[in-house]
This record gives structure tokens, sequence and C-alpha cells, in this order.
């Protein structure tokens, strides 16, 4: 328990924007055969440092077989509401799940990112026992708790029960329980995030374990048997209050971004694949006259491509996907970052009117059959995929492993992990900086990023910006 | 704290001497809740600037005005019937000094916050403040001042009726609340308007200390302060 506030939580998004620079980005790793422990690398960001763009610190977890993907802080700005009252807990603790295992690492970040180390780990059975849910996936900070969702509920093959999200105490990590009390219709989930003030969550449909743990099962793609649905739920009370359905064609309605100042309340959601003609669409959600409501804003075509540059997944469409793994969006909630990990494109939207999305910018790397190399001259294998925006919208970061077995399939030819970053104009537009390339060890893979003192896909606020 | 110092200086004749000092210290207390974050200034801010109101701030204070009256209310008025008893008066003020004592060392001992505050939804601003006072003892604060009060005023004389003793000891139960709650609410109020017209939003964590061992301490500061006075004037 500390005297103050943590420098690091911020009343609104502009303060956050106001802040210092980011000078570490943790980023998860992962040994897609399984052959060795997964492990979080801390990487210098600092512009100007000796050791910029190189890991600076690594932290091996104990055991093999986690699949790392998704992290978060145990604490962040939400700790400022009003509401609590009580600001005195420190941004100090990542909490990473393993999705495969569902075993929860807690790693200390202090006194210093490079002496990063394990704080505890919460075994697999806990999570069983507590929440009869598994597979833990994202995480935010809530001003109440550490908030998990997963994949996954119970039994072996997690398909007993329905997947949810439960809390976790953000001082001692103990797994506190189930949050839902009244789920309505969900049956599937992914990612979740909330408008605190306005009392609001929203939570997304990726698919149940058996149709993504041995890769994609494309019967079930192609019967529309993935998730396709978004929930929206009253945060308090714990209920879901609405359920729209995109249309079955849209499979894979994954990463929720609301607007991050709360006087908005709308956001965005990014879906993977349309069945009917390969196009991967954004779509912007919004409350109205207390009912919610949604509507795609933006598409992105497939790109047609000969057999021979295609895997075996996709030689009979002739053509790639592009397939929307991630969006992000900035903290003033003027740029959507929308990655296509098929087609290897990193596409910048304007939303600033966010019924409308522009296409401010974009950058090629890498993808299925363009293989576009990084402006340094080297290869940038896969994809973009997950992205990162620093505090200040001037930096992009992104990774390029989507899911290790869904690798293998889009992308046969291997996924060494990479994280490079681009420069965002004042006024938009995107460059890839020739100076930021990092390569991690042999056999693995990079996943979500993690900017020191908070990002845009971790913060919540409980003031507006104005 | 401070409402617990003011008692200090108050002569051993508590009955006369300290009737000036203990509405100070009731003031005091009032702009000492006021002024702390977590009886909720700030959702005062939030609200404004949610709403792009001014009067969306007031409209705030005033729920949270009205939550903290009740709670304060609800715990002296036990009391106020409790006076009746007024050969019991002795031991109501020795119990009430050990209960706020109670209270404040464990505070001191259970840091935890209840987490079920931060559930109530943000609509429901007077249930919020209403449930803050009382479990953070912020009314119990209130007692021995109260019953100082009453004693000040000679309602345990003994001399009078029980029905105008019963009238007279609640009539100064809503008098102590009123004049509790308009102290806090003008501290609070001037703290908010303040943030939310001049000093902007880097106020709210800037000014934001832990008051937890603080608060905790004022608590058992006040109960400590009666006691010895009631004990001094006992004898």
């Amino acid at each position: 328990m500390t005297m103050r506030p943590d420098p690091t939580f911020h009343a609104s998004p502009r303060l956050a924007m106001e802040a210092p620079a980011e000078n570490f980005a943790y980023t998860l790793l992962l040994s897609p055969d399984f052959s060795k422990p997964d492990a979080l690398a801390v990487i210098d960001v600092k512009p100007g440092s000796p050791t910029y763009s190189q890991i600076v610190h690594t932290v091996t977890m104990p055991n093999k077989g986690d699949e790392f993907h998704h992290f978060g802080w145990n604490a962040c700005s939400s700790a400022l509401s009003p509401l609590a009252g009580h600001a005195f807990i420190e941004r100090r603790y990542l909490i990473i799940p393993g999705i495969r295992s569902s075993r929860i690492y807690i790693i200390d970040t202090k006194p210093d990112p490079t002496k990063a180390k394990i704080h505890k780990i919460i075994e697999p059975e806990e999570v069983f026992k507590k929440t009869g849910y598994s597979r833990p996936h994202t995480i935010h900070c809530g001003p109440d708790g550490i908030y998990v969702s997963t994949l996954g509920g119970g039994g072996k093959d997690g398909t007993n029960g329905p997947p949810g999200v439960f809390i976790m105490d953000c001082e001692t990590f103990e797994v506190l329980g189930r949050w839902e009390i009244d789920r309505g219709p969900q049956t599937l989930h992914y990612d979740f995030w909330w408008n605190l003030p306005r009392d609001y969550m929203v939570t997304s449909e990726w698919a149940l374990p058996p149709q993504f743990e041995n890769g994609i099962v494309p019967e079930d793609l192609l019967a529309n048997k993935y998730g396709h649905r978004l929930h929206f739920w009253d945060l308090r009370a714990r209920r879901n209050v609405q359920t729209i359905d995109l249309g079955a064609n849209h499979q894979m309605a994954l990463e929720v971004r609301p607007a991050h100042d709360p006087v908005r309340e709308y956001g965005f959601v990014g879906v993977v694949v349309d069945t009917t003609n390969l196009e991967a669409s954004i779509w912007t959600w919004w409350r109205e006259g207390g009912k919610f409501h949604v509507e795609k804003t933006a598409t992105i075509p497939p790109e047609p491509a000969p057999k021979e540059k295609l895997p075996p997944l996709l030689q009979g469409f002739g053509a790639v996907p592009p397939l929307v793994t991630d969006i992000d969006l900035s903290m003033d909630d003027r740029f959507l970052y929308v990655s296509c990990w098929g087609t290897g494109e990193m596409r910048q939207y304007d939303v600033s009117d966010p019924r409308k999305p522009k296409l401010a910018g974009s950058v090629h790397v890498g993808g299925i059959a363009r293989r576009t190399p990084h402006p340094n001259g080297k290869a940038f294998a896969a994809g973009p995929q997950m992205v990162e925006i620093s505090r200040d919208g001037r930096r992009v970061y992104w990774t390029n492993s989507l899911y290790s077995t869904w690798d293998d399939q889009f992308y046969p030819d291997g996924v060494p992990g990479v994280e490079v970053m681009a420069n965002v104009g004042p006024n938009g537009g995107l460059e890839l900086d020739k100076n930021y390339f990092v390569s991690f060890p042999d056999g693995y893979r990079a996943h979500q990023i993690r900017l020191e003192g908070g990002d845009c896909s971790t913060d919540s606020f409980c003031y507006p910006s104005a | 704290m401070f409402d617990g110092l003011v008692l200090l200086p108050v002569g051993l004749d508590w009955a006369h001497a300290s009737l000036g000092w203990l509405w100070v210290a009731l003031v005091a207390s009032g702009l000492y809740h006021g002024v702390n974050p977590g009886m909720g200034w700030p959702l005062a801010v939030s609200a404004g600037l949610m709403d792009k109101s001014p009067r969306a701030l007031f409209r705030a204070l005033w729920a949270l005005a009205a939550g903290h009256l009740l709670a304060t209310l609800l715990v002296l008025l036990p009391f106020a019937f409790l006076l009746v008893l007024a050969e019991w008066q002795r031991p109501i003020q020795l119990g009430a000094s050990l209960l706020v004592i109670g209270f404040g060392v464990y505070r001191l001992v259970e840091r935890r916050h209840p987490r079920t505050l931060a559930r109530i939804p943000p609509t429901q601003l007077a249930l919020w403040s209403f449930a803050v006072a009382i479990a953070h003892g912020a009314a119990l604060m209130l007692v021995p001042i109260y019953l100082g009060l009453c004693q000040a005023f000679e309602l345990d004389a003994g001399h009078e009726a029980a029905g105008a003793l019963i009238k007279a000891s609640l009539g100064m139960a809503v008098l102590v609340s009123l004049v509790h709650v308009a102290a806090m609410v003008s501290a609070g109020g001037c703290l908010a308007w303040l943030v939310y017209r001049h000093l902007g939003l880097k106020f709210v964590s800037r000014s934001w200390f832990n008051l937890d061992v603080i608060w905790a301490t004022s608590l058992v500061l006040v109960g400590v302060v009666a006691l010895a006075f009631n004990l001094a004037s006992w004898h």
C-alpha cells in the first residue's frame, strides 16, 4: 500500500498522453512446439540508449506448454475511480495467463524492469476449482480487482459449460470467482472491455477450445460455427443486457476497443473473415437511448494470389483473406490501427467520426503472398499481428504470431518472432522505423506487447479529457 | 485528525467551557470529511465533466450530502434514545468512546477496503455516500461530539420528562448532523468546484493522499479525548 497514487495512474486519457514516454516494452514469447518454457522479454525502447531495440532481460517460466497470449497489469488508471475511493496500489505486477495450460504467472516488475521476476504462480487447478472456467485470456484491471476473460468452460476440452469472466484480487492475486450473475445467451468468449463511469461492459466471441487448440477447423468456419456476436453487460449488476448478432457469415469477432474518453459511448470491434467473400471488417458499436447499436463501418477486401503462393488451407480460394486479427485505438480516440495478418498490412484509420473510418495510413510488411521485407532489408515472417500504441500516439509497435497451431496453417514456412515499430506523423501517416527491429531467440514466437507505464489497450479512465 | 486535537485545550469543566470547542470540533469534522476524496468530492468533479455541466456537479454534491446525512442520523439516533436513561448516561458516554476507539483500532488493523463499495452503480451516489460514511466510521466519529453537546446543554439533567428529553436529544441529533454535513458539503464542494473550473484533473491524483492511517487515528483520538474528559468530569 502506498501513500500516493502510482504516478502512472492518470485521471483522463489526455493526462496519460502528456505523461513521459515509455522506456521499456514487455513482450510475451511462446514456444510453439512446447519444447521450451515460455518467457517474458523486456525490450529497451528508449531512443538513444546503447541497447535500443534489444532484449535487456528475460523472465523464463519454470513450466512448458503454457502458450502465452495476452497479458495485463494488476492495476492501472482505473484505480483513480472516484467510486473506489482508494488509489493506493502500484502498477507493478504483470498478470500472464497461459491459454493452453490455464496457469497464471504474476511477474513483479519492481524495483526495475530489467530485474523483473516471478512473484507468484497460480496453478490451473485453482482456476478450475474456483471458477469452473479454463484457458484464461484477456486481463483488465478494474477498480475492484483484476478481471480475466476465459475461452473455455470446465472439463478436459473446455466445453463443459460456457466460458466467462472471473475476478482476482489485485494485491493478493487470489482467484475470487466468477463475475457473471446472469450471462443471458452468451456461450462463447474472447475479448472484453468497458466504460467504467457509464457502467457497461462489452464482450466478443472467438470459439470453443476444440475449434482452435489444434488449429482452425475449416469445416466449422465454412459452416459459420465460430463466434459472431457481441454482448453488452450491466457492469456492476453483472448482467447481460443485450446481445447483437453481426450475422453468421461474420466469423470471429475479436478485439473490443471502446473509446478511451468515457464521455464517448462508442467503440470498435474487428471481424476476422466474412465467409461469403473472405473480406475482413471493422464494426462500430455505440449506445444511444439506453440501447446498443452496431454497424459495419469498414471492409478490407481479399487479395487474389496464385495457388503456388498459398498454403494448402487457402489454395482452393485462390486469394489471401486480410484476416483482421487485432485492432487498437489511440489514446485520443482518433486513429484505429488494424492488423491485416493475412495480407501483411498495418492500416491506420482516422475514426474522428467513429461511424465513418477513413484510411489515413498503411504500411506493408510480410504477408502470405506479398512477403514484403522490412525497410531495413530483413525478412518479416507472417504479418502484423498484436499491435500496441504508445500513450502519446507517436509510436506503434507490433509482433507477428497469432496462435501456435494457426501460425503453422497460414504460414507453414515458420514464424520466427519479430517485433517492429512504426512512427506516426502528427496528422496521421505511418512509417516503419528502420532502427527498431527486435528478433527473438531461436524457436520463440512473439505475441502481445505491453508498454511500461501503460498503453492504449490497458488503461481505462474514469474522467473525460475535456 | 484535527477534529480530535481541537478538543484538547478544553478545560475540565466539560459541561460549560467546552461548548464552543464542541461546535468548532463539529464543523472541523465536517470540513475534514469534505476534503477527504474518499468521501466523494472527485465524484462531483467526474459528474460535472461527464455531463459537461456545472449543474451535474451540484446534483452530485446534493446526492453525496443526502447519503452522508442519512448515515449520520442513523448512527446518532440510537444514542438520542439512549440518553433518556439518564442514570446510564456515563456508561453510555464511556461505551460510545470505547466504540469509536475500537472502530479506529479495527480500521488500523484491517486495512482492506470493503470491495462491495466499488460495486455500487455510479448512478446511485446517495447510496454510495451512505455506505461509505457507515463503512469508514465517518458517522461514528461524531458520536462523542454529539454526546458532549447533549451534556453541555444539560439534556441529561434527569429532571425533565422523558418525552421532552427525547425531543431535545433528537433535535440535537438533527442539528449536529445538519451542521456537520453543511460543513462537509461546503469543503468538498469548494474543492470539487476548484478542480472542475481552475485546477484541472491533475489535481485529483496529485492531491490524493492515503488517509487510511490518519483517518483511523482520528477515530481513536476522538474516542480517547472524549474518554479522558468523561473520566475527568466523573471525579
